[in-house]
Parts: structure tokens; C-alpha cells; sequence
């Protein structure tokens, strides 16, 4: 059900990454303000776009799941928010190194952009410990659904309000006029945001793959279990979906 | 090609780029230690069925030589 297209997308993921390195490395120029440090926005920024994007993407599905109960909308917005929040990681720790080379510290907490994104992180934190912490499968997922639909709704007027707010340090260099790159940064950028987009699918795809796997397998063997005395281990409570 | 300038800047660079393919090795890590897991239940089951097999064969050769008898 979730493994079709994997191969292509695994192979645009590749192609994409190692093609939006090499732009980075090889084609970009230096930064004339900043210099050869600016090298990590083309990776600290798409890491950040993808994460919030994947964490919307997990709302979208809770909306689906409480809309027709589909548990595979359940286990897809899990999966999307459990890799948002790993490339949510990314950009915290290549963000804060970048601070560290550029402004001299590792963490800034009056600035709003960074403060605002840990927080939107540190809600996300709480989604998994809050499905580990209900047993029934159903109530699990609906509320997981609602969680991931009210953290949804939050990142855009998160957003919203960091861009309103007065920047201190961190740049603005992204607009709706198409900010103040040139020409070979921006297509650059383009490419690396692409490539973050692409893994992005590619690793929600293998991990859902790997997880319908596991249930067939489990309920597969259950169904052997259930006529044969061969010893089998009954579902450990699990923060993931364990059935479709 | 331009020259990599390690300087004050190349170590932080280095270590953000490091820091993307440490994140992404432990994923792809973690896949796989679960992929070896599924191939491991996928061993038990056709050891099961196999088992199974067999003894439907051994009661079936049972009731054919009960019949002959």
C-alpha cells in the first residue's frame, strides 16, 4: 500500500541531495556578508521548511483520520511528525552551530525565530509520550488526530507572528518578493529545499513500508497463533499504530 | 573549483553538513535494525508453517495406513 513509487523517489532523493551539495560546494558563491559559514543556510533552512511543513502534514492527516477513522491516516500523520521532528533536530543543532560561527553563542533566547521554533519543537516533543501514554488503539489515535490538527493550525500563526515580530539577529532572507539572493544562491537553495522535500517523502514512505509490514506480519502470525501452541508475544503498548 | 577555506568557518560547516549524514545514518540504522527484526519474524513463521506441514503430512500418512489397515 505505501511502497509504491519508493525505488524512484529513493533515487530523486539522491540524486537531489548530492546534486544540491555539490551546487552548495561547488557552484553558490561565498556569501559577501557572512562568507563561506552561509554554506549551512542551504541546509539549516530547508531542514527547518520540511520539518514544519511535515508537522502541517501531520494535521492534514488527523483532519482525514477523524474524518472517515482510516487508521492508515493515523499511522501517516505519526510517521510525518515523528520525521518532522528528526529533521527538526537538524536544523536546531546546524542552526545553532551556525549561531555559534556567526554571532558567537550557541543559543539566543530573545530572539523570536529560534524561540519560536523550539517551542513549536518542544509541542511536537510531547506528541509521542502523549500516544504511549493511552492504551486503546482508537482513543489513541483520535487523540493523537487532535493534537496533530491544534499543532498544525499553530505553526502557520507561529510563523505568522515570527514574521511580524522585530528580527534582533536573525535574517529575514526569505520574502514574498523573492528576497535578496542571486540568481545561483537562490537556484541553489531551490535544489536543496527540493532535496530536503524528496528525502522527506522518501523516508515517510520506508518507514510506513516498514510498519505495514510489521502489522501484517503480526497479525499474520496471530492468525497461526491462534491454532498452534507456538509461543507468540502479545502487542507491547507502543506509542506507534499497531493496526491498519 | 573553489578552494574549501578551513579556516574559522570550515569546522562549523564541516560539523553542520556531519551533523545532516549522522542523523540521516541513524535512521536509515534504525530501518534497518527493524528490518532485520521483521526478517527474523518472517523466519519463525515459515519455521511454523513448515512444522505445520509436517505434521499435517504425518496425520494424513496415520489415516492412510489406518484405512489400508
Amino acid at each position: 500500500m505505501f511502497a509504491r513509487g519508493l525505488v524512484p523517489l529513493s533515487i530523486a532523493s539522491v540524486v537531489l541531495v548530492v546534486g544540491a551539495f555539490a551546487l552548495v560546494f561547488f557552484y553558490a558563491p561565498n556569501d559577501a556578508d557572512q562568507g563561506f559559514i552561509q554554506k549551512i543556510f542551504y541546509l539549516h533552512v530547508p531542514l527547518a521548511i520540511v520539518a514544519l511543513c511535515g508537522f502541517m502534514a501531520g494535521g492534514v492527516w488527523g483532519i482525514r483520520h477523524l474524518r472517515d477513522g482510516d487508521r492508515a491516516h493515523d499511522l501517516r500523520s505519526y510517521v510525518a511528525i515523528h520525521l518532522a521532528l528528526i529533521f527538526g533536530v537538524g536544523a536546531l543543532v546546524t542552526g545553532s552551530i551556525w549561531a555559534k560561527a556567526s554571532w558567537g553563542h550557541w543559543w539566543l533566547w530573545d530572539e523570536p525565530t529560534l524561540v519560536s521554533f523550539l517551542i513549536v519543537f518542544l509541542l511536537y516533543a510531547c506528541y509521542t509520550p502523549l500516544r504511549f501514554s493511552i492504551e486503546d488503539p482508537e482513543r489513541q489515535a483520535r487523540t493523537a488526530a487532535v493534537f496533530a490538527i491544534l499543532g498544525g493550525a499553530f505553526v502557520p500563526l507561529n510563523f505568522l507572528a515570527v514574521r511580524m515580530a522585530e528580527s534582533l539577529t536573525h535574517p529575514r532572507v526569505l520574502s514574498a518578493t523573492g528576497g535578496s539572493m542571486p540568481g545561483s544562491m537562490r537556484l541553489t537553495f531551490l535544489v536543496a529545499l527540493a532535496g530536503m522535500a524528496v528525502l522527506f517523502v522518501t523516508l515517510c514512505k520506508y518507514e510506513l513500508t516498514s510498519k505495514e509490514a510489521s502489522m501484517k506480519l503480526r497479525a499474520l502470525r496471530r492468525r497461526l497463533a491462534d491454532d498452534e501452541d507456538a509461543a507468540w508475544t502479545p502487542t507491547r503498548r507502543s506509542a506507534a499504530p499497531q493496526q491498519l | 573549483m573553489p578552494a574549501l577555506p578551513l579556516d574559522d568557518a570550515g569546522p562549523y560547516v564541516a560539523a553542520a553538513y556531519l551533523v545532516f549524514v549522522a542523523l540521516i545514518l541513524i535512521y536509515v540504522a534504525i530501518m534497518a535494525s527493524k528490518l532485520v527484526r521483521i526478517a527474523r519474524q518472517l523466519g519463525e513463521l515459515t519455521e511454523l508453517l513448515d512444522r505445520r506441514r509436517r505434521r499435517d503430512g504425518e496425520l494424513d500418512a496415520e489415516a492412510e495406513e489406518a484405512v489400508s489397515r
